[in-house]
């Protein structure tokens, strides 16, 4: 764009006159420092130093004296002063002597630049020439491509045996330390959860059933099944049964085709965990029946089949099947009818084998 | 006495040496030159920050239990008793509580981790900024990438190890995310977690990677990195004297010893002061991690922000149009692949290979040991600084949550915004950076040919006013025409005069674009005639000058450059 073409001027200066580019000033002059001319200043600057070397060593003995002061005894309080006395010691222990050691060098030893040359990285033509030379000798020591019983021998045989061997003797040390990783290998426990038919639904953590009595509208249960706790690993089971467990006006509640018995009189139940990565959907929104995920605010509508209005996710919470048993207990008419939480390749296959 | 110490020593020396022949070593580093300047030490910060995290890891260690068995928790912290949870998490607790300084420790331990990632990628800014990856340091770069890369594993792995409800919830994004990579992904979450999610292992297996094999990793691509440092020399600012051939600077012995050495001791004792005062991960107020409950504001920590922000940012419709596909009967999930793993993979393949995208475009195959100053590259920091921009709207989206609720924002509206801005935003300041490049290398050709402005206006025997300028001396002078003024590459024709097509022409093509790109619109350097000129015509060349540099009274007097 600013292309100095000017040359309209150029008429009046010689081209004679002109150097072929600016001349380098060289290195800048040194300029003296205080502590280099005043004597005084010299002598202020070591003592500045010495200061911060001293304050250093105050502030070990207040990092020691904080840890053999202090008097733990399980209160925030207590954690606090021992953590804060034996932190600052530490802070002024090391930045005393940091410090000083910067000053010392800021202010009293050299700061005169020197110069020093540089050298080309690449080796010189006749490195590189004998390096390939060394290459060709060894590989001719080696034995291959030498002249030899009147004609050259390649070995392909032999190279061609070793890079096999070479490329899968990995696979010897890995399969077996790869494979024994992911334990029983049985990725169609994604699609399965504890909830069976008449599984009662449960508080979340306490494992009290829930009657449908109990379940005001407006209100939210955080659900776990009632079996979960006699589950051998009932954390995994966790990370897949949980449940909200909600009631709304029965006009508000739009039932999906299709689902017209899997809830009970406002009464519906959705699978906590996101869709999207996993999360838990954890935040309900009474008035606009919004179930929020508070990892991504992946956003779900819960009178509309839990379908996804704001959000990456992209599926609607998986609905449980709810009735309610003789004695009044919410449960379970069966599992849910589709993997729950986030997508995996297989996963519309683990659906169809349901159906099979 | 001295002289029993000089013979002490001597002997010392004496011993090694005869055994090690380290005079030579000791020869080569002591006086070894180091240029000198403030943004040398950003990478400084990042090695002493790895240095106090290996030294308050080890101190973790001792305490920590790398268990998921699950207890009844019964230690001293009265709130938590009865809990049910993992040894992990009681350890932790433990550790935090009984252990006098063991919480000062975590803590130092975490800011450290916090400021080792930040200061990775700070020093990589003024790296990219200032030209430092040109030959011969390309591969130095990218053994720096790699840290940056492994900073954030070991950051990642460290921060799960406590087995809370935040970093529990974090592996489960990882779970998720692991599940969308297409045919593999169930068996790679699978094999992770040896498992379902989380299973019993995770802990042990991430304690591992943390304590041995990151830690392993990082050691040797440090030690690779500052044996790249010695053997090219370091880079220096430009300026009176230096050149490519040569480094000006201090030796090594005594003064960056002092100066590199203090100022370890000078990270240690802020982050040991950050530690104090600031308390981090507090896990006792999130609890053991339990499948079931998230708080509010859940929030990785910063360097993870970029993935989080951006799995945020993805819708998973846009109308009608949903991104999970599936197609004969399996599921491709694309609103969290593109976020998690492509995006992540493009931003970071790209910065891996930016200094080749850039010598392509330069066509300079010479050494460069003379850093540039950004303004003289505008279009590479105007890229540097789209790129910071795009990073800088996945880390305000992955804590739009909370900014929504600080300044009272709709958080639907937020995320839209910030849906937009991830693809304007880098154009807008990528265009007005170079803008303001450009702007500043006019500056230095002004300054450069009429001197500073002093404030003093002079009326003339003619009754003329002008302002006295004063000129630059020959060190300012040098800094503002020494740089090396690129323009887009000559190519060879595709088709000889007899018409026959030659290979490579497209590869040519694509470099010559590539440095049109670059370097098609600048603003050229001042030359010795346009020197000599504003010296001798002072007043014709400042008219002209003037509608060159946007400026209403920009004057100055032939008077005003004599000597």
């Amino acid at each position: 764009m600013t292309h100095h073409d000017d040359t309209s001027l150029t008429t009046e200066v010689e081209d004679t006159d002109v150097p072929a580019g600016f001349t380098d000033p060289g290195v800048a002059d040194h300029e003296p420092r205080q502590a280099d001319v005043d004597p005084k200043a010299d002598r202020r600057a070591e003592w500045q130093v010495a200061a911060m070397f001293g304050i250093s060593i105050i502030g070990t003995v207040i990092a020691l004296v904080g840890y053999f002061t202090s008097d733990l005894d399980g209160s925030v309080a207590s954690v606090r002063s021992a953590n804060l006395w034996i932190g600052l010691g530490i802070a002024l222990a090391m930045a005393g002597i940091g410090f000083g050691a910067i000053h010392w060098a800021r202010t009293m030893m050299r700061d005169h630049e020197m110069v020093e040359e540089r050298h080309e990285l690449r080796s010189s033509d006749e490195t590189r020439a004998a390096a390939i030379q060394n290459l060709k000798d060894g590989a001719a020591d080696s034995g291959l491509g030498v002249e030899k019983f009147g004609g050259v021998r390649r070995r392909g045989l032999l190279k061609g045996s070793l890079i096999t061997a070479l490329a899968i003797a990995p696979l010897s040390l890995l399969v077996p330390q790869i494979a024994n990783m992911g334990g029983d290998w049985d990725i169609s426990k994604f699609a399965h959860t504890l909830w069976t038919r008449g599984t009662r639904l449960a508080r979340d953590p306490e494992g009290t059933p829930i009657k449908a009595s109990d379940v005001t509208i407006g209100s939210v249960f955080h659900v776990i099944p009632e079996n979960l706790y006699e589950s051998e690993h009932w954390i995994e089971e966790k990370a897949k049964a949980v449940v909200l467990l909600l009631r709304l006006k029965p006009e508000d509640l739009n039932i999906q085709p299709g689902r017209e018995d899997w809830s009970f009189d406002g009464i519906i139940a959705y699978s906590k965990i996101c869709t999207h990565v996993g999360c838990p959907v954890a935040l309900y929104e009474q008035q606009t029946h919004h179930l929020l995920c508070p990892c991504h605010q992946s956003t779900f509508d819960v009178a509309n089949g839990a379908r996804v209005v704001f959000g990456p996710a992209k599926r609607p919470l998986p609905q449980l099947p709810i009735a309610v048993d003789d004695e009044g207990y919410i449960v379970a008419q069966d599992d849910f009818a589709e993997p729950v939480g986030p997508s995996y390749w297989e996963r519309l296959t683990h659906i169809e084998n349901e159906e099979a | 006495m001295s002289t029993v110490v000089n013979k002490a020593v001597n002997g010392t020396v004496s011993y090694v040496d005869d055994r090690t022949s380290i005079g030579g070593f000791v020869k080569f580093f002591a006086r070894k030159l180091f240029p000198d300047h403030w943004s040398f030490m950003l990478g400084e910060v990042a090695l002493y920050s790895f240095v106090i995290l290996l030294l308050t890891g080890v101190f973790l260690t001792a305490f920590f239990v790398p268990s998921m068995n699950l207890i009844v928790y019964e230690g001293s912290l009265e709130t938590m008793h009865g809990v049910i949870m993992s040894e992990a998490f009681a350890s932790t607790v433990n550790m935090s509580f009984d252990i006098p300084g063991g919480i000062l420790m975590r803590q130092m331990h975490h800011w450290a981790a916090l400021l080792f990632n930040a200061a990775i990628l700070v020093h990589m800014s003024r790296i990219f900024f200032t030209g430092a990856f040109r030959k011969p340091r390309e591969i130095n770069w990218l053994v720096g990438f790699t840290l940056m890369i492994l900073a954030l594993a070991a950051g990642f792995t460290g921060y799960s190890l406590p087995d809370d409800v935040l970093s529990g919830n974090g592996l489960r994004i990882i779970d998720g995310v692991l599940k969308s990579v297409p045919i593999l992904g169930s068996y790679v979450s699978y094999w992770l977690f040896g498992g379902e999610f989380p299973g019993e292992v995770l802990i042990p297996r991430l304690f591992t990677a943390h304590v041995l094999l990151v830690p392993a990793l990082i050691l040797v691509m440090v030690a690779l990195h500052l044996f790249l440092v010695f053997l090219h020399k370091h880079t220096q600012y430009p300026g009176g004297g230096k050149t490519d051939r040569n480094v000006v600077g201090l030796p090594l012995f005594p003064v960056y010893t002092a100066k590199a050495g203090g100022f370890f001791f000078v990270v240690f004792g802020v982050v040991a002061l950050i530690a104090a005062v600031f308390s981090i991960n507090p896990v006792w107020n999130y609890g053991p991690y339990d499948p079931s409950p998230v708080s509010a504001g859940t929030q990785p920590d910063w360097y993870i922000l970029i993935v989080d922000g951006a799995l945020r940012l993805m819708p998973g419709w846009i109308g009608n149009f949903p991104f999970e596909w599936e197609f004969f009967g399996f599921t491709l999930s694309l609103n969290i692949l593109i976020p998690a793993l492509i995006l992540p993979g493009i931003f970071f393949g790209f910065l891996a290979l930016y200094p080749w995208i850039e010598a392509w475009a330069t066509g300079d195959k010479g050494e460069k040991h003379v850093l540039d100053r950004p303004r003289n590259v505008p279009t590479r920091t105007a890229l540097g600084v789209a790129i910071i921009t795009f990073y800088i709207v996945t880390v305000l989206e992955g804590s739009n949550d909370i900014i929504a609720n600080l300044f009272h924002l709709s958080l639907n509206d937020l995320t839209y915004f910030l849906r937009v801005a991830l693809f304007v935003a880098p154009v807008i300041a990528f265009l007005v950076t170079k803008r303001i490049a450009f702007g500043l290398q006019r500056k230095d050709r002004e300054l450069v040919l009429h001197g500073h402005e002093t404030g003093n206006v002079v009326r003339t025997e003619a009754g003329e006013y002008m302002e006295v300028h004063r000129p630059l001396d020959e060190q300012e002078i040098w800094l503002r025409v020494n740089y090396p003024n690129h323009k887009p590459l000559d190519i060879v024709p595709q088709y000889n005069e007899d018409g026959v097509r030659r290979k490579g022409y497209g590869w040519d093509r694509f470099k010559l674009s590539l440095s049109k790109f670059y370097y098609e619109e600048r603003v050229e350097p001042v030359t010795p005639l346009e020197y000599l000129e504003a010296q001798h015509h002072g007043h014709g060349a400042s008219e002209h000058e003037a509608i060159e540099a946007d400026a209403d009274t920009v004057s100055a007097s032939a008077d005003s450059h004599d000597k």
